[in-house]
């Protein structure tokens, strides 16, 4: 059976719209940064649409998302609001973490979206502490965790990876590796070669590569993998291939990749991909498409406007927060 | 009203604490072990390995577990065997324990509890006698209790399994045998009171942690020279309790603040900035410092006797604010 042909026409539809709208969300931002109205770092998610969303469609309610700083497409793909997503870029009173986190650091609580981590490496310790919760108290809860390839090499790699295999605790460590970190090559960064998902072997954790451009083929994996560490088997350790498309952050000149490289990849951009799968298979019509393209540009600039009319935080929330008791 | 020791009252608060089944103990060789400084001896068989879980020598995931755990509604204790070791879990405890609750817009609660053992004086050299709970009072977002005395570890201890907030809970090395009187009854001290261990007329010693008990041994000697010391121990460094140490300045007009760490950028001069700022006007005297000599801790015996802060050091430099 092809892969389009396990999932039901909904689902398709559903994941191509999450695509769509985390693309234009994306591109969007770029000029509303361009503008000025989104300031500080921006990490944009454009030509990796197909991990979020195929990776999180796999998940129940009540399991936990822990990411990194590249997290407006998870964020968008766990059916956070975009506009709460568009105030926090914006630095609003409305934003998701109320003007405080800014583009690296979303949070739902409401939908365990338990954040983007901005130091590389930092989410993964705290992904082992979730699943940890979770096998003490008996629930059936995943954590998902995801990371780029530059925390591979960080110390909170391995101490995350030995103590959640030791103890047998249900954690995803989901890798998008884009192949840079920040302007490094792998090649240049890990000593492991290009087999990355081999490093689990060290840990006795199960592994396996899969094409993090193909929407399809990442749910699918993802739906294995997040129902076998549910049912207590321990962590698994997913390897997605992928590609920024933009610069690190907004603020990169790009000049450590090669156009051959970019455009072999920008080949495969999985969006367009999945559209041309979806039209070519008749799931979607081209004006079903066109619908849904229209859609999405009609949500991310309502999202703009509520974030430029939003009020910035008050200044009398400065001191809140920091301690529950003031 | 018994006394036991202060390692006793440490263990008699977690035995308390572990009575909340959402409370569960992390950390280096704490279970079959026992506990490098015996705190938790027994705990494994008493509890479980469910509870009281050894971990491998990793702090950064230690300490992001305890994180996670306390996100989803537990309430670890996790035990970072010394305050040296706590610098390969900093990230960590400052860049996430810290920010969570701020940055979530208070959506998250790290109620985490992060035990560990600061100071020196055991002859354990210089990557293992150090004391840094002042760089995380520096934080805020962080707690950090700093007991002297059984009553007060036991005391604090309560109070910090009541916090929604990470906690840092400094242990002194030299303290574990110490004994003082710890009453049966239930009773809690707060965080961010300092309190008086003396009363005094003519300057006041401000200290915390092991060095309360060098201030108070140099309030006796001064006071066989008739000098009148008030010693205030400050139990918590964040929240720090400034009126309690700027009232008793004002009282006495002088002060001297003795910490055991290094000077430079140091907790104590936190301490002195406060005093200047709240009771400049009643200063008969410069705010005094007396703090670890400014080298790595060295092994030697008499060496590291002469690096860390002495009585005798803490009564010239007293001697000295008195113009005596």
């Amino acid at each position: 059976m092809k892969a389009v042909e396990r999932a039901t026409k909904e689902q398709l539809r559903e994941y191509l719209w999450q695509m769509l709208l985390i693309r234009t969300f994306e591109e969007r931002s770029s000029e509303q940064y361009m503008q000025g109205k989104i300031r500080g770092f921006l990490h944009l998610y454009i030509g990796e649409e197909a991990i979020a969303v195929g990776a999180i469609a796999a998940l129940q309610p009540q399991d936990y998302i822990v990411t990194h700083y590249r997290d407006h497409g998870h964020a968008l793909a766990r059916g956070m609001d975009p506009k709460a997503v568009m105030a926090e870029l914006f630095g609003k009173a409305t934003g998701c973490s109320k003007g405080r986190g800014g583009s690296m650091h979303l949070f739902d609580a409401s939908r365990n979206f338990m954040g983007g981590y901005a130091i590389v490496g930092g989410q993964l310790p705290i992904a082992v502490g979730l699943a940890l919760a979770a096998k003490y108290k008996g629930t059936d809860q995943v954590a998902l965790c995801f990371f780029g390839d530059g925390a591979l090499n960080e110390g909170e790699f391995h101490e995350a990876m030995n103590l959640a295999s030791l103890w047998k605790l249900p954690v995803v460590f989901f890798l998008e590796n884009n192949l840079y970190g920040m302007g490094t090559s792998i090649d240049r960064s890990f000593a492991g070669g290009r087999q990355v998902y081999r490093a689990a072997e060290h840990y006795k954790m199960p592994a396996r590569e899969i094409d993090g451009m193909d929407v399809l083929e990442v749910h699918q994996a993802a739906k294995e993998v997040v129902e076998w560490v549910r049912q207590g088997n321990g962590p698994y350790f997913l390897e997605a291939r992928t590609y920024r498309f933009r610069g690190h952050s907004m603020a990169d000149s790009g000049e450590y990749r090669k156009q051959v490289e970019e455009e072999a990849w920008e080949h495969r951009d999985p969006v367009v991909t999945f559209r041309g799968l979806l039209l070519e298979e008749r799931v979607l019509t081209e004006e079903e498409v066109a619908g849904m393209e229209a859609q999405a540009e009609a949500v991310v600039e309502e999202a703009i406007r509520f974030a430029d009319e939003s009020p910035v935080p008050s200044l009398e929330t400065l001191e809140q927060d920091v301690y529950a008791r003031p | 009203m018994p006394e036991i020791t202060y390692r006793e009252a440490v263990t008699r608060a977690l035995r308390e604490a572990l009575k909340d089944p959402r409370v569960f103990m992390m950390g280096e060789d704490i279970g079959a072990y026992g506990g490098p400084y015996a705190v938790t001896k027994g705990f494994l068989h008493e509890y479980g390995e469910g509870r009281i879980k050894d971990t491998p020598i990793s702090e950064s995931v230690i300490v992001g577990a305890g994180i996670g755990a306390a996100l989803a509604g537990l309430r670890p204790i996790v035990e970072i065997m010394t305050i040296n070791f706590t610098l390969l879990a900093m990230d960590q405890i400052v860049n996430h324990a810290a920010k969570l609750r701020y940055m979530s817009g208070g959506q998250f609660s790290v109620p985490l509890v992060v035990r560990t053992v600061t100071g020196g004086g055991a002859q354990l050299a210089a990557t293992h006698s150090q004391n840094f709970e002042g760089w995380y009072a520096h934080v805020p977002g962080l707690k950090v209790v700093v007991p002297a005395t059984p009553y007060d570890a036991l005391g604090l201890f309560r109070s910090v399994m009541e916090e929604q907030d990470p906690v840092i809970f400094v242990e002194h090395i030299r303290l574990y045998s110490t004994r003082g009187p710890v009453p049966d009854e239930l009773y809690t001290v707060p965080l961010g009171k300092a309190e008086v261990k003396r009363e005094g007329s003519d300057l006041t010693l401000v200290a915390y942690s092991r060095m309360v008990h060098v201030a108070l041994a140099a309030a006796q000697q001064l006071e066989q020279e008739g000098i009148n010391a008030e010693v205030v121990d400050l139990r918590t460094l964040r929240p720090l309790d400034a009126a309690t140490v700027v009232a008793s300045v004002r009282k006495t007009h002088r002060a001297l603040v003795v910490e055991e760490d290094w000077l430079t950028g140091g907790f104590g001069a936190e301490v002195a900035s406060r005093i200047q700022e709240g009771a400049f006007d009643h200063l008969d005297a410069p705010v005094g410092r007396v703090g670890g000599v400014e080298v790595p801790m060295p092994y030697a015996s008499n060496l590291e006797e002469a690096a860390i802060p002495s009585p005798e050091r803490v009564v010239r430099r007293a001697k000295e604010l008195m113009g005596a």
